[in-house]
């Protein structure tokens, strides 16, 4: 017997490292679990394998230069981060936008959402094994990326948002397909909910898994679908409207239990009302400008002699916004509903044409603070429907 | 003489047996791509029949990269268990009316044991890397094999009593004497059970855990590169054939059709080998992955005792009707 004592060894967890390099967990993100068995004990988050240093960036820039910055923020649905960087800096300058590029704004906004949540939905159901509903929601992305291409020429990197409205006015073409796109689209989503909805493996891999309680998601700071999802009514669209959100009408989904479930179906009630919004916003469309006639301008330079190595590229181009003498002194901060959750800029301003601070209130890196929270107690390929289930995604993030 | 009979019957089998299993990926590309609305391959070859060739060469002349830390002599005899084992299965296996490499009459519990050997392939393999997602890889693939050993042997027992023998040949014929010439009808709780138990003995979706590419990165397997892995992917793949071949000889009457067609002894047999091997690629591309504990309590709690009941079922009919 006492030999036995001597061989027994303490407890040790199995320490595994999840990421850098790892399919499942959405770009690079790492986390250091232990494990009892199959079971997590301990996990630990790391970030910042993607910085660029966005922030700091941006204190060199004029705000319109900085405005390309965000589109590498939430490249997955970079529309939304540059609608909410234009109102954070218009805020700043006290521009007021035309009705027409606030229509725009929300309807370009709902269509990243749209695109954010099905590249969510199909990351999410390949990690759990649903590798046909990956295939099925890039179609209809690739659509709306289509689309963007053809507004702005871009379809990731849009930059499409300038300061004090749009950059380019939509074509009649660009709204006739997408309305037929929002026509078609709820019998997309009821064949993504044919593959997985009612499927038994499906709900047993996300039913009760990853419960945050609606006391819990507040404190964790969860914001967007999956605060949504636990039951807290809180949607910056409806609470602090922005651009034409008061102007359209839609619901925000609720969940009752706050598993992994319910955000699946929060985000999938959200890509019907975002049709909904889109919908509205092409029948409400108002003709007039679409840009604020005081909006700081880009500026050409006169020649191309004028690209000099000490003219720089930043003085010719950006002439206008640095000549604006009515700069807000003080601080500022707007958020907005991004697909992932709340995203909010907050600048601190010395009154000239670049900001002092910037900071970026990223849902994505809150959301990974909640992980040690919620993966605690679960097994690991419940780690992998919690990390989906919060969509995450790592540019944003890291900034 | 009869020695060189039986070992051209041997490179027979096993050449076209290779080109079924690189032609059974082809399929499973294809299969998956059209019910993803995509094409599959298109580029090698017209429509890309060339594709499995392509990576056969590409996987051959692969660096083949060894970890230092892992343990040398196992990790190389890991994938050619796997493969070796899974090969040996296809002896018994009688393709049409009297043609099987070996006609023994323990062909089933003979198919079992080699099928558990395999398993062996993959902990070893999850052992010998030396690293910690193959490690866990292997621990679920021995669980995994092992628990649904159990289900799928019990669920052919009652195949066993009907036909009153082990011997694959034996099977087929006395399925083609019985009321229904197929067992499936009768024997229908045990094809249910085998068929998931077939799935997750073949660590194929919704029971591919040991390599679950999103939790695992690829399981058992990570650390092998070229060849190697080759060997681990073509041994997956005879153990699906081999799987289906035992489902048609115990389910669906093996080489017997509703018509006998001329001159192709075995095109009944390869038909429903094909539809079994189908029904694997539509299950891959629609199901999600089970977990791990979910897995076990599928198999310990619902297969496991559904194939007791079947049999305690077998047996009652087969004494009253005698």
């Amino acid at each position: 017997m006492e030999n036995m004592d001597n061989n027994q060894r303490p407890f040790e967890p199995y320490e595994i490292q999840m990421g850098p390099q790892h399919p499942a967990t959405h770009g690079v993100l790492k986390l250091d679990l232990e494990l009892d068995g199959e079971t997590v004990i301990g996990c630990k988050p790391t970030v910042g394998f993607l910085h660029r240093g966005v922030e700091k960036l941006s204190e060199n820039l004029t705000y319109a230069q900085a405005l390309p910055l965000t589109d590498r923020l939430d490249y997955i649905a970079s529309m939304a981060n540059n609608v909410v960087y234009s109102n954070a800096v218009e805020t700043l300058l006290g521009i007021e936008v035309p009705e027409r590029a606030k229509f725009i704004r929300t309807m370009v906004m709902e269509m990243a959402r749209i695109t954010g949540h099905l590249l969510w939905l199909a990351t999410h159901a390949l990690d759990i094994g649903a590798m046909t509903v990956f295939l099925y929601c890039f179609r209809e992305r690739e659509q709306l990326l289509d689309l963007f291409e053809e507004v702005c020429g871009a379809r990731l990197t849009t930059t499409y948002t300038c300061i004090g409205g749009v950059r380019q006015d939509v074509t009649g073409h660009f709204l006739e397909t997408l309305y037929k796109f929002t026509e078609e689209f709820p019998s997309r989503v009821r064949e993504y909910e044919t593959l997985i909805d009612q499927n038994r493996i499906w709900l047993k891999r996300t039913q009760g898994v990853g419960i945050v309680s609606k006391e819990d998601a507040v404190s964790l700071g969860l914001t967007g679908p999956s605060l949504r999802a636990s039951g807290v009514d809180y949607d910056v669209r409806k609470h602090l409207p922005f651009d034409a959100y008061s102007e359209v009408e839609f619901e925000v989904p609720i969940g009752k239990k706050g598993d992994v479930y319910d955000r699946y179906r929060c985000r999938m009630e959200e890509l019907l009302q975002s049709n909904r919004i889109i919908k509205q916003c092409i029948e409400k469309l108002p003709p007039g400008p679409i840009r604020a006639d005081d909006s700081p301008d880009l500026v050409m330079p006169f020649s191309k002699k004028c690209v000099t190595a000490d003219a720089t590229f930043k003085s010719g181009v950006i002439k206008l916004v640095e000549d604006r003498k009515h700069y807000m002194e003080g601080d500022v901060y707007v958020s907005g509903e991004c697909p992932k959750g709340e995203l909010g800029f907050y600048f601190v301003s010395d009154g000239k044409g670049r900001p002092y601070r910037m900071h970026i209130r990223s849902p994505s890196y809150i959301h990974i603070g909640a992980l040690p929270f919620l993966c605690k107690g679960q097994m690991v390929a419940d780690v992998i429907a919690i990390i989906g289930s919060l969509d995450v995604v790592l540019g944003e993030c890291d900034r | 003489m009869e020695i060189l009979w039986i070992l051209l019957k041997i490179v027979i089998v096993f050449a076209v047996l290779m080109v079924h299993v690189m032609y059974a990926t082809y399929f499973e590309r294809k299969v998956i791509g059209h019910m993803q609305v995509r094409m599959g391959p298109m580029r090698v070859g017209p429509h890309g029949i060339l594709q499995p060739i392509a990576d056969g060469l590409k996987l051959f002349f692969k660096e083949d990269v060894i970890p230092e830390q892992a343990d040398k002599g196992v990790f190389y005899a890991a994938p050619l268990i796997c493969l070796i084992s899974a090969l040996s299965a296809v002896a018994v296996v009688p393709f049409f009316k009297g043609f099987a490499i070996a006609n023994i009459n323990i062909g089933l519990l003979y198919i079992f044991a080699m099928s558990s050997l395999a398993a062996y392939g993959v902990v070893l393999a999850g052992w010998s890397s030396n690293s910690k997602y193959p490690f866990l890889g292997g621990l679920r693939s021995s669980a995994q094999v092992i628990s649904y050993e159990i289900a799928m042997g019990l669920s052919l027992v009652g195949v066993m009593m009907m036909a009153g023998s082990l011997n694959l040949t034996d099977i087929v014929m006395a399925q083609s004497k019985s009321a229904f010439k197929v067992y499936l009808i009768p024997q229908f709780i045990g094809f249910f059970v085998f068929v998931i138990a077939m799935f997750a003995e073949t660590n194929r979706t919704p029971f591919d855990l040991p390599e679950a590419e999103s939790e695992l990165v690829a399981g058992y397997c990570t650390e092998y590169s070229g060849m190697r892995f080759a060997l681990f992917f073509m041994a997956e793949y005879i153990g699906m054939i081999v799987m289906s071949c035992v489902g048609v000889v115990c389910f669906l009457g093996g080489w017997n059709g509703p018509f006998d067609v001329p001159g192709i002894p075995f095109f009944w047999f390869i038909l429903k080998v094909y539809l079994f091997i189908f029904l694997y690629y539509w299950v891959r591309a629609t199901l999600p992955r089970y977990r791990y504990d979910q897995l076990m309590a599928l198999g310990w709690k619902v297969l496991i005792p559904l194939a007791l009941f079947n049999i305690v079922l077998t047996g009652t009919i087969k004494s009253i009707v005698g």
